[in-house]
């Protein structure tokens, strides 16, 4: 296969994606014209199947959050957060939306984000997405709100009396609630079919993820890997389009493998792959590119991530069930990573430390989320004990610049790479 | 010294002592008595209670213990609770403790609970969660599980199983030692002179750390005393609530430095566990676990960590602050306390709707410097006397 095209099989994952996006948020920008109704919800626990099958649109503040980081809007909607009195301490993704809302709720395409006719706030994981909905539900008055609470998986297993509770309130709350908004009667056929779409999508991600077990790599599964998981852990799972993307995508990475070609970056290509790693914790999205180049300028490429199963575990063997489709939704929402208990996140990294032969653990340690960071050191102790890899961490925020500090991240990981480097040469040598 | 001053020695002993003595001197007295330490904010002790265990409140360990060990598994960014309990932990603090209850409260607590399980601690590690949903037969169900969880961890260790008569015994009994507390708070509102915050905080939290028979005598003592006698002068101070500080513990300096600025604080939320239900449970059914799940869901106080949509908190709090005739409201969080910190704006809304003046300061449980925080609640006292 000649390079161009290589180039072009590999772009045509992205443009899918890229469409998909664009044509989500025109659809957004009209939505009032157009008389659809918007959901507001976030992406671990998302219901998207069970929205879609109500032709309802959702849309995700978390990614709003995220791409205002990206494109440098975030530290200005912060500090206005700031100045209407949201503390300096509490969870950036929180005061960004809040911002962007203070500024007329531009969305990343420049458009305004309609206003939402749900507040769905159906979430996993994390206690501070209640807290940032109670505000939202006082600052767009009025406006009714679906609560669905997802029990944590305190021991490491899912309950029958947990999955119960969530179905009464799926059946009992939020179901009527989105009947209520749409207009429409709920279609347990129509969600049992997204689902179908749902777990071919998830079979694929899955596969894409799991290509990251070869030596070379052809993926990163974090910094490319959020790319990845964009459209199931969003508007899009359960959608043919999905389904046609993940195929397009697996395509690509088999090539990639058989071609024996490293993962592509912004930089170009990955040529030498020099460390494998794991990491753990969501991104920085302020600086995305430069971080990432420090890795691609180090060789070292990340081969399985925590981040990327926020929105499910998928690759651990959950998949929706047509058959039983609320029941899975439930299931689904327990599921997700940070709605794991300790033991199991820990037990979880060990094995990606161990099945994709990685050569270190990393921690990327987010200012704003307790839900991610409060225990990661002790993670980071344990994954030490248990595997013997070099373990290495490091401190940024999502969306708040003013705790992405260049310098020092480059420094800490400069020695962390020394270390893994020295390592190497000791083990050549046994 | 008077019996009072006794009574008060005791307690801010008791309060603060970190080895948990009289506690552990009780369980020792009988083999099949348990101790469970629970965390902020609230656990129904009741249950406990009925199965020959005493809850003992774990409320982090505040400016008497330095810190070495829990630094180094928490991050400069996250509140100081859950590293001085997880010190508390590794050292011998919490020894001959049978298990732990980590309610739902934020993902610090939450992930604390599976630090526990780690680093083993106790027999059982117990993440209690509190349903969001408040229809019987969706979240109180769920409710009632996380009730029967608990009773099977501690019927694990002592083979204790309550019966209804047991259980409504208990019930009985934490609805007296709310009734008395509340009964003090009441007291303190027409005389707040007769006891301070300090005092009354001390002798609230010593409750978490000895048996409900034993706290229920020295708090009817209390009310007795403070009730029928006079005790200080009354001074020309403001009266404040104090919200914000239902997890980790303001120090007693600094509860001290805003009463020293002119502030009686007429209600808090420092241990508003001890406070949650409001009302009596009913201790009289057949079904007392229900009668629990029922007080949970209907009686419960507001607060940071239940989703209020419907009932909202910034409104209760301006109900409170009325109901105790307060001059204004001092907005108290633990630095990084996203909870805490995230109800902050919308509820000085409500108070700013409502007429109430407010000021805010954040603390650490073991900041040592209270001189900006006296200067500030002075300034505000100063305000509101100037423009009453
Ligand atoms: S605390 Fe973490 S998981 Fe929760 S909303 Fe903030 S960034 Fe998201
Ligand atoms: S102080 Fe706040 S953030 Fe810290 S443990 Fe308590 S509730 Fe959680």
């Amino acid at each position: 296969m000649s390079k161009a095209q290589q180039e072009a099989i590999k772009e045509r994952s992205m443009v899918l994606q890229k469409d998909m996006l664009a044509k989500q948020f025109t659809e957004l920008s009209q939505a009032k014209e157009l008389g659809k109704k918007v959901v507001y919800t976030f992406v671990p626990g998302n219901l998207t199947e069970l929205i879609l099958s109500f032709d309802l649109l959702p849309v995700y503040p978390e990614i709003n959050a995220l791409q205002s980081g990206m494109r440098k809007k975030s530290a200005a909607y912060i500090r206005d957060a700031e100045k209407i009195g949201y503390s300096e301490d509490v969870c950036t993704y929180v005061k960004c939306d809040i911002g962007m809302m203070l500024n007329g709720n531009i969305g990343p395409t420049g458009e305004k984000l309609p206003e939402p006719d749900l507040l769905l706030l159906s979430y996993t994981g994390c206690y501070t997405f209640m807290k940032w909905f109670e505000n939202l539900e006082r600052l767009y008055p009025g406006v009714p709100v679906a609560m669905l609470h997802t029990p944590y998986q305190e021991d490491g297993i899912i309950t029958q009396d947990q999955v119960d509770y969530m179905v009464k309130q799926l059946r009992e709350e939020v179901i009527p609630k989105m009947e209520m908004v749409s207009g429409k009667k709920f279609d347990m056929d129509r969600l049992s079919a997204m689902m179908e779409n749902s777990v071919k999508s998830e079979d694929l991600l899955v596969k894409v993820l799991e290509s990251a077990k070869s030596v070379p790599t052809p993926i990163d599964a974090y910094f490319a890997g959020v790319y990845y998981i964009g459209p199931i852990f969003t508007a899009f799972r359960g959608t043919s389009e999905a389904v046609e993307y993940y195929q397009e995508l697996w395509n690509e990475v088999q090539q990639r493998a058989a071609a024996g070609l490293g993962p592509v970056t912004p930089e170009g290509e990955l040529k030498e792959e020099k460390f494998r790693l794991v990491m753990e914790g969501p991104p920085n999205w302020t600086n995305f590119r430069e971080f990432w180049k420090i890795f691609y300028d180090m060789g070292a490429v990340i081969v399985a991530s925590t981040y990327t199963k926020v929105g499910g575990t998928y690759d651990t063997g959950f998949r929706h069930d047509p058959t039983q489709p609320l029941e899975s939704l439930a299931k689904y929402c327990m599921n997700c990573y940070t709605n794991l208990n300790l033991p199991q996140r820990i037990d979880l990294i060990e094995n990606y430390v161990k099945e994709y032969k990685a050569d270190g653990f990393l921690i990327n340690s987010i200012k704003s989320c307790n839900s991610f960071s409060a225990g990661q050191l002790m993670i980071m102790r344990e994954i030490e004990k248990r595997t013997g890899v070099p373990v290495g961490f490091i401190e940024s925020d999502l969306v708040d610049p003013r705790y992405f500090s260049y310098a020092n991240i480059k420094n800490r990981l400069e020695s962390y790479f020394q270390m893994l480097e020295q390592r190497k040469i000791i083990l050549a040598q046994q | 010294m008077n019996r009072l001053e006794q009574i008060l020695a005791y307690c801010e002993k008791t309060a603060f002592d970190l080895h948990f003595t009289d506690a552990k001197k009780w369980k020792a007295a009988s083999a099949d008595r348990v101790l469970v330490g629970y965390l902020p904010i609230y656990f129904p002790r009741e249950v406990v209670h009925a199965a020959h265990g005493l809850a003992v409140g774990i409320m982090g360990s505040g400016d008497r213990k330095q810190i070495i060990k829990g630094d180094a598994y928490y991050q400069s960014y996250i509140c100081h609770l859950p590293r001085g309990v997880i010190e508390m932990g590794l050292d011998d603090n919490l020894q001959d403790f049978d298990g732990f209850v980590f309610p739902a409260i934020c993902d610090c607590v939450r992930n604390l609970s599976g630090m526990f399980r780690i680093t083993g601690n106790g027999k059982f590690s117990r993440y209690f969660d509190y349903p969001q949903n408040f229809q019987k037969h969706i979240g109180g169900d769920f409710y009632r599980e996380e009730i029967l969880k608990i009773l099977d961890d501690v019927k694990q260790v002592n083979g204790v199983k309550p019966d209804k008569a047991a259980l409504n015994k208990s019930i009985g009994l934490y609805n007296a030692n709310r009734r008395l507390i509340e009964r003090i708070y009441d007291i303190r509102q027409e005389y707040p002179w007769r006891l301070s915050a300090v005092e009354t905080y001390h002798i609230i939290r010593a409750g978490l750390a000895i048996t409900v028979e034993e706290h229920n005598s020295l708090l009817e003592e209390v009310v007795s005393i403070i009730e029928n006698n006079e005790r200080g002068e009354p001074m020309d101070n403001i009266r404040v609530v104090v919200t914000g500080s239902f997890c980790e513990q303001p120090p007693i300096g600094l509860i001290k430095s805003v009463e020293m600025a002119g502030c009686y604080i007429v209600d808090d939320d420092f241990m508003l566990g001890a406070r949650w239900i409001q009302g009596d449970v009913d201790d009289t059914t057949d079904s007392p676990i229900d009668a629990l799940v029922t007080a949970y869901l209907n009686q419960s106080t507001f607060s940071s960590a239940v989703y209020d949509v419907g009932n909202p908190k910034g409104k209760r709090l301006v109900e409170l602050a009325r109901q105790r005739k307060a001059d204004g409201i001092i907005f108290s969080a633990a630095s990084f306390c996203d909870p805490a910190l995230l109800d902050r704006p919308e509820m000085q809304k409500e108070c700013d709707a409502a007429g109430i003046p407010h000021i805010n300061f954040q603390f650490h449980e073991n900041t040592g410097q209270f001189k900006v925080i006296k200067e500030q609640a002075g300034t505000f006292s100063d305000s509101i006397k100037l423009w009453a």
